[in-house]
């Protein structure tokens, strides 16, 4: 039905996908940390599109919709705690954060 | 249908700019540079959502996360250098080389939109396969209404956390 396969549309997801896992476990800066979880909540969107279109069904649209506002929520949370994160250590290492107290 | 100008191949372009924008924020250095080649990689993004039959998808893509959500990112990156001189720290060549390449990939979804947008052929493949943004509304307040409940629940979460957070030390801690 579609003129795109759903295979070659899975297969853009998961690349997307890998670069930004790779960029959540291998960056140091906290900013990029999240800036790699939009991509990889990006990716799970695409799987999400390209499922519906597969199937001319809306649901994959609807999960698109609610993965967004997740994204949003999640960046609000998190910007905030990294603007906290400047104020109290004047960096944005991950590594700065790796003791429970204090 | 000529082959340069099918669906299939302006997919495989848009995916390409995707991968290599979205390699660019991983590997960069610069934090501006790397939210600009975030923007292109959303926007890439979104032509493939239009190129799969979803162009309301499309639209949200563009509006809500290469509009708002990366203008946050971009507020919150002001934030981090606030009263600091950050001019001595600034490239030196600050040039066109620096943004030759988040041009040259942006330049590329253009002249993809409007090879789209002048070829009928593929407006009219288009329309056969789009998922009209009515019934994704009507499976919204259907059978999903349970959901889009939990999601207004979570932005208010979000927005009371992002409140607190950033929220100037001296008003807020008892401690």
């Amino acid at each position: 039905m579609t003129a795109i396969p759903l295979f070659h549309v899975l297969v853009l997801s998961s690349l997307l996908f890998t670069i930004g896992f790779t960029g959540v476990v291998a960056r140091k800066n906290t900013l990029f940390i999240l800036m790699s979880l939009e991509v990889m909540l990006n990716a799970v969107g695409v799987a999400f599109i390209g499922a519906g279109s597969a199937w001319q069904q809306a649901d994959g649209q609807v999960m698109f919709i609610l993965i967004l506002t997740l994204a949003a929520a999640e960046v609000a949370v998190g910007l905030a705690l990294l603007i906290r994160m400047q104020k109290k250590y004047r960096s944005l290492d991950i590594d700065l954060l790796n003791k429970m107290k204090g | 249908m000529s082959y340069f100008a099918s669906i299939e191949s302006l997919f495989y372009l848009a995916a390409t700019v995707a991968v290599v924008a979205s390699l660019k924020v991983v590997t960069g250095n610069n934090t501006v540079h790397a939210l600009l080649y975030l923007v292109v990689s959303l926007l890439a993004v979104a032509v493939c959502f239009y190129l799969m039959g979803a162009p309301f998808a499309a639209g949200l893509e563009v509006i809500v996360y290469a509009g708002a959500i990366l203008v946050l990112f971009v507020f919150a990156v002001l934030m981090f250098g606030l009263g600091k001189d950050e001019t001595q720290h600034a490239p030196q060549n600050s040039g066109i080389s620096n943004m030759f390449g988040a041009m040259f990939l942006a330049f590329a979804l253009l002249i993809e939109l409007v090879v789209i947008i002048n070829n009928a052929q593929i407006q009219q493949s288009l329309q056969v396969k789009v998922i009209s943004s009515k019934s994704v509304g009507i499976m919204l307040y259907g059978p999903y209404l349970l959901a889009v409940e939990i999601a207004s629940f979570l932005l208010l979460a979000g927005l009371l956390a992002g409140y607190h957070y950033a929220k100037p030390e001296s008003q807020g801690s008892q401690r």
